[in-house]
């Protein structure tokens, strides 16, 4: 179960104030924080609880579905200990930035600035944040829910006709 | 005192020793590399914002066009990742085909590794033997699949049909004359006064660093760290099966090599037990809400053409919520991360691509060496540019 999970256990004891939401979904653990907190919490799941590798590192646009438009997702593993962790954190659009986590994995260069480059969420700290899969001159940011799949120029597909 | 400066050296995106269109912009002191930019990004198509516009069903596909090396291996993880999703348990023929299919695809991935970095270092001789080899895995998908690389053989569920009478044997014969090819191979390499000059010491990172960066697959495993999603996060009936995981020492291009060519022969071991537990029975999973029907079914009765029609033009609704799931691609961890709000598409569908991640060590790798290290560090890292990015 979710609250039996050794890391939720000990978040809720030194962060209790940060934790929004521990759901448990087909085995699997994801905790929900604030994102004042967040490289603590990230810095502190990887020196005392063994959460070395960060196997992922992405985002969600929740356009108009929730109050926080994107979701920062960390995936977490431990190699030590055989298991994983997922770790969301909300971003609102009017304040489109978070702090950067290469300070805590070196990994979290190019997924973060893949996430600045199709996304738009700003890194703060970041220490090479540029557009990695778009072009450098590239308008817009096209994992988002409001950009359309056929391209900003184009007539949206409506479905095939026949 | 006469002045020296850094030379800017373009590489890429059409450079034989890139394996596709990188482009890495190096400054150079001499011959020396002091900085190594990597530009990606030119064989971007999306496939990840494709996902959120396409059923379960019909993302399928896309995937095959990941690491275009090693097309089953990405039709497994996403696979899984649906079926963990829906909760859909697979009946065992098929599970065992898909291992049998997952580790021949590593073979194969390994094989153009082999032949291309090989190539790089300037042994053709291995280029050509690993292709000749190569074409018999290729074979077995035609006669599988109907195609030689984007096979799109897997389905939720099972495997869109049962493999033909002459498969195992096919493949049994291919992995019981493997292992005197990789003597071959090792023959004409491991002990090559060239080889052994141009991979001992070259592209040395430590495990720390390893682990720090995010490599997975045989790359963190030559810098010595135990780490195989096969054994130690079991998926696919991964758990029923024995072989060996071998971890390098010496963090080098070279101990890379020997753990690849180990994993090759682990990967036919795999293949042979697998062979041995294959019984008859059903390849595709009873349960008609996420399933194909069996195609007599499509083609004799009205009930199995309806069926069709519904699971192929409006898929199935998934439940709310949200899975990893992480395979050991013969690249290293290839993850799927799917997010559902309950539609019959996928909110949200990231792809972790093990060759993004393990690109990025590259400066790491490189710094201070001749740019012929870097064309040795690239062929090691064994990236896939479809894969990085998608």
């Amino acid at each position: 179960m979710a609250e039996n999970n050794r890391a939720v256990l000990k978040l809720k004891e030194k962060f209790a104030a940060s934790i929004i939401d521990v759901v448990e979904f087909r085995g699997e653990v994801t905790v929900t924080v604030a994102k004042d907190s967040i490289i603590d919490i990230l810095s502190f799941l990887k020196l005392s609880l063994q959460y070395n590798l960060l196997t992922d590192l992405t985002a969600i646009d929740y356009l108009g579905k929730k109050e926080d438009r994107f979701m920062m997702v960390y995936l977490l593993c431990s190699i030590p200990n055989k298991d994983r962790l997922r770790i969301k954190t909300p971003v609102s659009e009017a304040d489109c930035r978070i702090p950067s986590a290469t300070q805590v994995w070196g990994t979290a260069n190019w997924l973060e600035r893949e996430v600045f480059d199709l996304f738009g969420v700003t890194f703060d700290e970041h220490p090479d944040l540029r557009r990695i899969l778009m072009t450098d001159d590239w308008v817009g940011h096209p994992l988002r829910k409001d950009y359309p799949l056929q391209g900003p120029d184009r007539e949206p597909y409506k479905g095939r006709l026949s | 005192m006469a002045t020296t400066e850094t030379m800017t050296l373009n590489m890429g995106p059409q450079h034989p020793s890139t394996h596709g269109v990188l482009r890495l912009v190096l400054e150079l002191d001499g011959e020396v590399i002091v900085k190594i930019t990597p530009h990606i990004g030119y064989l971007h198509r999306g496939i990840e914002k494709l996902s959120e516009h396409r059923t379960y069903h019909q993302i399928l596909p896309l995937t095959d066009r990941l690491d275009y090396l090693a097309p089953m291996s990405n039709n497994l993880g996403y696979i899984v990742a649906v079926e963990k999703l829906m909760a859909v348990e697979v009946p065992e023929r098929a599970e065992t085909i898909r291992i049998i299919m997952a580790e021949l695809t590593r073979l194969e991935s390994h094989l153009v590794w082999i032949a291309c970095h090989a190539l790089d270092i300037g042994a053709m001789t291995v280029f050509i033997y690993a292709f000749r080899e190569r074409e018999t895995v290729m074979e077995i998908y035609e006669l599988i699949s109907g195609a030689r690389m984007t096979s799109n053989f897997f389905r939720v569920g099972g495997l869109s049909q049962d493999v033909p009478e002459e498969f195992v044997k096919k493949v049994g014969d291919f992995v019981d004359a493997m292992p005197g090819y990789l003597d071959q191979y090792e023959g004409l390499l491991t002990t090559n006064p060239i080889w052994v000059k141009r991979t001992v010491g070259n592209g040395v990172i430590s495990a720390e660093d390893a682990v720090d960066i995010g490599l997975t697959g045989p790359a963190l495993r030559g810098s010595g760290v135990d780490w195989d999603l096969r054994r130690d996060n079991p998926y696919s009936g991964y758990d029923k099966y024995q072989f060996k995981v071998p971890v390098g020492e010496n963090c080098d291009t070279y101990d890379r090599y020997k753990v690849r060519l180990i994993e090759m022969r682990e990967a036919c071991k795999i293949v042979r037990q697998a062979l041995d537990r294959l019984k008859p029975g059903p390849v595709l999973a009873d349960c008609p809400q996420v399933c194909y029907p069996p195609k007599e079914n499509v083609y004799n009765s009205i009930e199995g053409l309806i069926h069709h029609f519904k699971i192929a033009s409006e898929g199935f609704p998934a439940p709310v919520g949200e899975v990893y799931q992480g395979v050991e691609a013969p690249k290293g961890e290839l993850g799927f991360y799917i997010v559902s709000d309950g539609g019959n598409k996928p909110y949200r569908l990231r792809i972790r691509p093990p060759s993004f991640v393990n690109l990025q060590a590259i400066e790491k790798m490189c710094l201070g060496s001749m740019v012929a290290d870097l064309v040795a560090v690239i062929g090691t890292l064994d990236i896939v540019l479809g894969e990085i990015d998608r």
